[in-house]
């Protein structure tokens, strides 16, 4: 028998002046980060008198649910009065499209770069991985002549294009990185079996690989419903996903100012890369790490 | 590696090209965009900027005489300086801060998660949300300025947005909170990969803890803050959402960015040529921060 000593570090005091200043600093960069989503959430409650005489921090004394009403279905673009469900329904019929388009051409490229490379296939991977730092702006009019020569200018489809293009680069090498980490056997043994290139690819790969799936899901999700670029360029205005509406309510310059509207309107815009955000937890942050290493 | 053995080892067809067909089909996609939207696009892009293209691209070369104008241009002299002030400072600050979030977080601290959930979020939101949210806290009427006016401080002034002088500073404080937690992750998981025995080693030579991450830990995380640097760098040239969702390149011109000038010249004042040279030197930009880091990479490799 031995005697049992103490292990680990020395227990400390919670209230040493170490943790003190440790934790104060976190909770004072926690109230700059919290600030807006706060003051957002508060604004959006009021209605105008309150804000037009009281503080834009404190929390509403009345609350009314009118301005979200508002945002949604009456605020104005122009001559359009039909809210911002308009781009909400516009963003999600860009968004599910072009989350599964661009979701599946990356993974079967992917795919093909990690476990059926041919001659060059390494070199138009060096090229696309370059295409990720050429800033859109170059590419901006080559796209418009090329959507227009197909016939897709301004059409939702158009705009699914841009984003599978876009993604590409990013979302390719995630898979690759991925698929070339799978057991080598799997693959000799589908082929012993008799699995081609599809049947490994459906059958063995995808079933195997569904974090990675969900990881480029997530930066999808949030990157096409976040973009804002791409939807003022190749959309006409009766497609404008909610970004770009968002920005047409709050910065027009006719009518008085609805700040609670506006704020509820912004909320609202935010909702959905911060539900992502929320319920994906870790997922997220994987993600954010892949795309980190891109390059 | 072995893929390549392991696409031989089924029985070859006749013809070359033929053989591992099925995985040359499905990269079509991948030389479509790679060589059809990346280097035909750009190619196109920096041809069509000698030529004096206007509401149609066409092939009429007139030399250097885009760039010539475009650089005498006081609207794009404005737009490079406001890059350069911002793109410097928000570098800076967004390194430091985002490494300085990383440390506390790794000092074993409770609620690790909690506090990262809050750094983290405002990156999973769009720059217009993010522009318009920190345009409605700093409005001079209702906003940060009227809030300690009315604390009695009456001669306060904070009206960034509205003051040519000081619109980067807006720009900056709602850039970096966006921006800030994704720096702060990947730094967070570079000092994550440090080994404990190091922390160990320097706390019997009584290293104080702030030392220890100049002089030892920072100097180990050089790739990680490599990547990082590219990865705001290139970000901050893109710069151009936020600045129209929170002032529209105003008061005046004063906080118009190259984004934002390739993007009105192109489909709102319609002088292609001046846009497509504008976006070539936007592209020069960022092959200037990109060769150097590329190279050391690439040296990095070989060794």
């Amino acid at each position: 028998m031995t005697a049992v000593t103490p292990r680990g570090a020395k227990p400390q005091k919670a209230l040493s002046p170490r943790n003190i200043m440790l934790y104060g600093a976190l909770v004072i960069f926690s109230l700059y980060y919290l600030l807006p989503l706060y003051v957002m959430i508060v604004t959006s409650l009021k209605d105008m008198a309150e804000i037009r005489v009281g503080n834009i921090f404190s929390a509403p004394v009345e609350i009314t649910f009118q301005p979200w009403v508002k945002a949604w279905s009456q605020a104005c673009t122009g001559i359009n009065c039909d809210g911002l469900s308009r781009g909400f329904w516009n963003s999600v019929r860009i968004l599910i499209p072009s989350l599964i388009i661009s979701v599946s051409v990356a993974a079967l490229t992917g795919y093909v770069l990690a476990c059926w490379r041919f001659k060059g296939s390494e070199v138009f991977f060096g090229i696309l991985l370059l295409g990720a730092f050429i800033p859109y702006q170059v590419l901006l009019y080559p796209l418009v002549i090329i959507l227009r020569e197909l016939g897709l200018f301004g059409s939702l489809w158009g705009l699914v294009l841009v984003h599978t293009v876009f993604a590409m680069p990013i979302n390719v090498l995630l898979f690759r990185n991925y698929f070339v980490a799978l057991p080598e056997e799997l693959f000799k043994a589908a082929r012993v079996d008799g699995a081609g290139f599809w049947g490994i690819f459906f059958r063995i790969v995808i079933p195997m690989s569904l974090p990675i799936f969900v990881v480029s899901g997530i930066i999808q999700v949030t990157g096409i419903w976040n973009d804002f670029l791409f939807g003022v360029v190749y959309t006409r205005p009766e497609n404008y996903p909610m970004t770009v509406q968002l920005n047409n309510i709050v910065n027009s310059v006719q009518g008085v100012k609805e700040y609670n509207v506006n704020m509820a309107a912004t909320l609202l815009t935010g909702l959905v890369p911060l539900v992502v955000y929320f319920f994906s937890g870790k997922l997220f942050i994987r993600g954010i790490a892949a795309g980190a290493v891109k390059g | 590696m072995s893929s390549a053995r392991r696409a031989r080892d089924g029985a070859r067809p006749p013809i070359r090209l033929l053989r591992n067909l099925s995985s040359k089909l499905a990269a079509i996609p991948m030389v479509l965009v790679g060589l059809g939207v990346f280097v035909g696009g750009t190619i196109w892009t920096i041809v069509h900027s000698f030529t004096d293209s206007r509401l149609l691209p066409r092939l009429n070369w007139v030399g250097f005489d885009q760039y010539e104008r475009l650089w005498s241009t006081r609207r794009w002299l404005v737009s490079i300086e406001n890059l350069a002030v911002y793109g410097i400072v928000s570098l800076v600050l967004t390194m430091c801060l985002g490494f300085f979030l990383a440390a506390l977080l790794d000092r074993k601290i409770r609620f690790e998660d909690t506090f990262r959930t809050i750094f983290l979020y405002p990156f999973a939101l769009s720059f217009i949300v993010t522009g318009l949210v920190w345009q409605w806290i700093l409005n001079p009427d209702f906003g940060i300025q009227s809030v300690i006016r009315g604390l009695g401080f009456s001669g306060f002034n904070f009206d960034p947005l509205y003051n040519p002088d000081l619109v980067i500073i807006g720009l900056l404080i709602a850039g970096l909170w966006q921006g800030t937690g994704l720096i702060m992750v990947i730094m967070l998981a570079g000092l994550r990969g440090i080994d404990e025995d190091i922390w160990k080693a320097t706390r019997v030579d009584g290293i104080p803890i702030w030392k220890t991450y100049i002089v030892v830990i920072i100097p180990m995380m050089k790739p990680v803050f490599v990547t990082a640097l590219v990865l705001v760098t290139s970000g901050i040239v893109k710069l151009y959402d936020l600045v129209v969702a929170m002032t529209s390149g105003g008061p005046g011109i004063s906080s118009e960015v190259p984004a934002k000038f390739v993007y009105d010249t192109l489909f709102t004042r319609q002088n292609l040529g001046q846009g497509f040279a504008a976006s070539t030197m936007m592209l020069v930009t960022v092959a200037i921060i990109l060769i150097p880091w590329a190279y050391m990479q690439y040296r990095e490799k070989r060794q």
